[in-house]
């Protein structure tokens, strides 16, 4: 299963925008030290669709994102392909990654009150980069930024640009986190927990936004989640993760229904709430934990 | 004998300027010795308040909270009333409530210590009841992660031999696909050791499988109570039903839950 980098790749190229990976290996450390961190890892990831990947603490879910984006930390040893747009992406230099970063693949994490800078407005955080993609004056890229904030339903985006984050709630952080990812119109959005932090309610807002992006935008976002609620909610397909490799990708409705793999049916047998879908299990309630 | 009575409590905070926040607003409510109890709700409903006020950490403004029959009051720099020592609390940032200066093991005896059965446990055994390495005591908290320091912040509040475990958000910091574990754990370890726990999240799903009976919260006051399984199937009130309603149901039809 290992392909070593600059490998010729076979798989059909995915439609424009899209993200096709292709034996993605990724280990820290050499010789008997070495951690396997991604064992060769397939996954075509369409524009227009929402591609979940679901897997426990550890399976690899987080680092795939965080490949795909460029931020490996330091010591990630890369191999496989992850092809963007007709460009390989390993092995870019950071330089031309950068034009790529924030840009053309955009990401936003589990809790916005860390990916937002504390000490800056929201305009700084919404302008910067854009301006430095694009070039575009200060003037231009403030109405950008309104229209963004406009897109995810920021109340008041006027007021919000001079604001700090503390003066937001959690769930208004997270959208403001999503215009700051959708400012330079990127084809790709990798979602790493974006509702973990959120309440119920809150969430319910969040997902139907994501949802909006992809279907009205054509952007292909990653959802990575370990939550089946979730993922059954908003992801057209689900790839399920363990140690480092995919052990069973299909349909949404496929894969939580007729999990193929042993281990997506563990998964979704560990399901608290089920009994109030699609009664595979009555209440067990506490006794799970029991 | 009822552990923890709470009767019409209020808590108001000043605002800047003039005016006052209720955050707690009449609340009452009971828990029975090794009761699990989850109180969810929705951020600025009070929940955290209230688990302050329970451990004497904000000052009331009006109603009583009796622990074992005694009035609980404001924690103060006298030494506090032993009695008033089996409520321990785990707090929902591990970084925070850790001395970073201190080891690990050093920290778990602060809790021995305050044990009146000296012997029920040591740091060794402490350790391995959270899933860690005994030889980890001689660590410092910044060489462990998020999960493995809650873990370190449950051993120490279970050091300490409470009746009553307090977990305040306790696993909204951590890794999401660990927060269930924890929360797992911490009800094992509370009625392994006869204590009763008090469970404060926003986690609907994960109160579900720990929790006995769950306290619905909104804007200052228990709106619903009753048994897990009672609440969830049949909900009576407008608010928890919404509540419920909004939480994603796993059956790959792709419907997304309805917005607040």
């Amino acid at each position: 299963m290992t392909i070593t980098k600059g490998t010729t790749v076979t798989e059909t190229a995915p439609t424009t925008g899209g993200v096709a990976i292709s034996g993605l290996t990724l280990g820290f450390g050499r010789g008997e030290a070495r951690k396997e961190i991604l064992r060769g890892i397939d996954l075509v990831i369409p524009a227009g669709e929402i591609t979940g990947l679901a897997g426990e603490s550890g399976s690899g879910k987080t680092m795939t994102g965080l490949a795909v984006c460029g931020l490996l930390p330091a010591g990630a040893d890369l191999g496989g392909s992850i092809r963007f747009d007709g460009t390989e992406l390993i092995g870019l230099s950071q330089r031309r990654m950068n034009r790529y970063r924030g840009a053309k693949i955009a990401m936003i994490f589990q809790d916005p009150t860390a990916s937002l800078h504390p000490m800056l407005t929201i305009e700084a955080q919404l302008i910067d980069h854009y301006r430095y993609h694009r070039g575009a004056s200060k003037r231009a890229a403030r109405t950008r930024a309104l229209e963004m904030l406009g897109l995810v339903a920021v109340p008041d985006p006027r007021a919000a640009l001079r604001k700090y984050p503390h003066q937001f709630s959690g769930g208004q952080l997270q959208r403001i986190a999503i215009a700051s990812a959708l400012m330079c119109e990127p084809s790709v959005l990798i979602a790493d927990e974006p509702t973990t932090a959120l309440d119920v309610t809150v969430q319910a807002g969040i997902l139907r936004l994501l949802r909006r992006l992809c279907d009205e935008l054509g952007i292909a976002i990653v959802l990575v989640t370990h939550d089946l609620g979730v993922m059954s909610a908003l992801a057209d397909t689900i790839a399920v993760m363990r140690m480092g490799e995919i052990v069973e990708h299909g349909d949404r409705h496929q894969v939580i229904t007729a999990p193929q793999h042993p281990y997506t049916k563990s998964l979704i047998d560990a399901l608290p709430e089920t009994d109030t879908g699609s009664l595979l299990h009555d209440a067990s309630g506490s006794e799970t934990a029991a | 004998m009822t552990l923890l009575e709470v009767d019409g409590l209020q808590v108001s905070y000043k605002l800047p300027g003039r005016g006052t926040l209720r955050a707690v607003d009449g609340v009452s409510f009971d828990l029975e010795p090794r009761q699990v109890l989850g109180l969810v709700g929705e951020s600025g409903c009070g929940k955290s308040t209230l688990a302050k006020a329970v451990c004497g950490l904000v000052p009331t403004s009006g109603g009583s909270i009796a622990f074992n029959g005694a009035p609980i009051g404001k924690l103060g720099l006298r030494k506090r009333d032993p009695r008033l020592m089996r409520i321990q609390m785990v707090f929902q940032n591990p970084f925070a409530s850790l001395n970073p200066r201190r080891t690990i093991g050093s920290q778990i005896e602060d809790g021995l210590r305050v044990n009146p059965d000296r012997d029920a446990w040591n740091v060794a055994d402490l350790l391995e009841h959270v899933e860690m390495d005994p030889a980890s005591r001689t660590r410092y908290p910044h060489q462990f992660s998020g999960g493995q320091r809650q873990r370190v912040a449950i051993a120490r509040a279970i050091a300490a031999g409470p009746e009553l475990l307090i977990g305040d958000e306790p696993i909204a910091s951590l890794d999401a696909s660990l927060q269930a574990r924890i929360a797992i754990l911490m009800r094992n370890l509370a009625l392994e050791t006869g204590a009763a726990l008090l469970f404060i999240s926003h986690d609907l799903s994960v109160v579900r499988v720990i929790a006995d009976d769950v306290a619905v919260m909104n804007a200052g006051r228990i709106v619903e109570r009753g048994p897990v399984d009672r609440v969830w199937t049949a909900p009576q009130e407008p608010y928890t039903q919404r509540l419920l309603a909004a939480i994603p149901v796993a059956d790959g039809m792709g419907r997304l839950p309805g917005a607040a």
